[in-house]
């Protein structure tokens, strides 16, 4: 079976209020913004007899503010406009090195952050820099909106604490402090339009004594949703990153994570490939997009 | 009905808007450059240019597009006057089955207008949304690499 044109309904929005006004009156439609998950499954014929409330014409929603504490991503920024804004670029490079990784240019003129983040698929790419620049996420709804931390939004596989009624509207990266050292890595089975086995981003701050003033690490694909490694950040605050630390933080990975067997992978490979970056990281020969 | 532009002409349609892109171009406007291969956003055969981007146009309802600018391989030259780079396909073997290639200009075509460097890193980066199932990349390759330096 095939998407069949004639079977769906479409509505576009012309605003934001627009949009959460058709979107509180249909709690079913789809939302759509750059097209490249949904329309995939459209084509595929799973999709025929919905809905489908076209967001993509807000403007409001397409525009990127940089200010000296951070920057407000509108959900319909596409991957390429940001990967266009150089103080993006400089203020958020683990971010917009996912960005570019994206699918080829295709997908990331067309693909938007917002819809990265709706979707929820355990191998987002932009979600490990997310995770490590504690983004918060603005959601809307015709009765107002809030904001979630990064790590409420997603509570299982392809699944979100969004309500039905709510669109997310943006996304706020706090400016982070210069790192000492900054990572991102995906690996996969070929450099664009691949699923990932393992994606990993890090940020690492030092005190004037050289030890850890803060450590952030997130991994993708490495479980139902992107898991920052809370227990190696907090097992090693304060240390000085030496052999017994870094085998430390390194055996602490596993218990933050869960990977698993799938088409793409093994558990035991995608465990080791995450445990090799992650020393890598903190011995400090692998950083850098 | 939908207003866009298509090869600089002003064309309206006014048929159901879920309709995609891609079988707007083929089936209403006669423009059968444009190719399906995966309709899965995959193989980038179905590349067109939308305001000076590359897009898959399978993954686009054409109802997304009112006012929009788009330019498909049809636009980069005809039959009697080949563009630069459908001449450096040609002879620099670029095209075998030829399903692939009116994506692959599409692509570096945008990949031109973004400066066109000739870097090997470069043109693999503005081609890696388009896969071609019979040259191996290397003629291709080649072939954007020529065009885009000038060399014949
Ligand atoms: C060939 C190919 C390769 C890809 N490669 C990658 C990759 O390497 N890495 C990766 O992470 N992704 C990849 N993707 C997936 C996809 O391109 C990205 O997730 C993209 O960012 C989705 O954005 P979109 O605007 O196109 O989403 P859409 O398809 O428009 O929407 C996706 C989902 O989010 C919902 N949604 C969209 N916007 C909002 C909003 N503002 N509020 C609430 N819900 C919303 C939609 O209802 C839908 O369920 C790939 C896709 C394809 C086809
Ligand atoms: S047909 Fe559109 S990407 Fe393959
Ligand atoms: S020439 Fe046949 S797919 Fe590329």
């Amino acid at each position: 079976m095939r998407g069949d044109a004639a079977s769906m309904t479409l509505l576009r929005a012309k605003s934001a209020a627009d949009a959460l006004r058709l979107r509180a009156r249909n709690p079913a439609a789809l939302p759509l913004a750059g097209g490249t998950d949904l329309m995939v499954h459209w084509n595929a014929g799973l999709l025929n007899g919905r809905t489908v409330l076209d967001i993509s014409a807000v403007k409001d929603w397409r525009r990127i503010k940089v200010g000296k504490d951070g920057a407000e991503v509108g959900a319909l920024a596409t991957h390429a406009a940001l990967l266009r804004q150089p103080a993006v670029v400089a203020g958020w490079p683990l971010l917009t090195a996912a960005c570019g990784l994206v699918g080829g240019p295709q997908i990331q003129a067309r693909g938007t952050l917002g819809g990265n983040i709706a979707n929820a698929s355990p191998a987002g790419d932009t979600f490990p820099p997310l995770a490590v620049y504690e983004a918060r996420v603005r959601v809307a709804s015709s009765a107002g909106s809030r904001e979630l931390a990064f790590s409420e939004v997603f509570t299982g596989v392809k699944k979100t604490s969004l309500k039905p009624d709510e669109l997310i509207e943006s996304i706020y990266l706090p400016r982070p402090a210069k790192p000492a050292r900054q990572l991102f890595r995906k690996v996969g089975t070929r450099a664009a339009q691949a699923i990932s086995k393992t994606m990993a981003a890090g940020l690492l701050w030092l005190d004037k004594k050289g030890a850890v003033g803060e450590l952030r690490f997130a991994l993708g694909s490495m479980a139902p949703t992107v898991r920052r490694l809370r227990k190696a950040e907090q097992a090693v605050r304060g240390r000085k990153l030496d052999r017994e630390t870094i085998d430390l933080a390194v055996k602490l990975l596993a218990s933050d994570v869960s990977p698993i067997d799938d088409i793409r992978s093994t558990r035991l490979y995608r465990l080791r490939a995450a445990e090799n970056i992650f020393r890598g990281f903190l011995e400090g020969r692998l950083e850098g997009v | 009905m939908i207003r866009l532009s298509v090869n600089g002409k002003r064309r309206s349609y006014a048929g159901h808007p879920f309709k995609r892109l891609l079988d707007v171009l083929r089936e209403d406007f006669r423009l059968t450059g444009s190719k399906e291969g995966c309709g899965e956003g995959e193989c980038g055969a179905c590349s067109v240019l939308i305001d000076g981007e590359p897009v898959n146009s399978c993954l686009i309802p054409v109802g997304q597009l009112e006012g929009a600018k788009i330019e498909t391989v049809e636009s980069l030259g005809t039959p009697e006057k080949l563009g630069r780079l459908q001449k450096a396909f040609l002879e620099h073997g670029g095209a075998q089955c030829g399903i692939c290639t009116p994506g692959m200009l599409v692509a570096a075509e945008a990949h031109r207008r973004c400066g066109g460097s000739t870097k090997r890193q470069a043109l693999c980066r503005a081609l890696a949304g388009n896969l071609c199932r019979c040259t191996g990349y290397k003629h291709i390759i080649e072939s954007v690499a020529a065009a885009l330096s000038g060399k014949r």
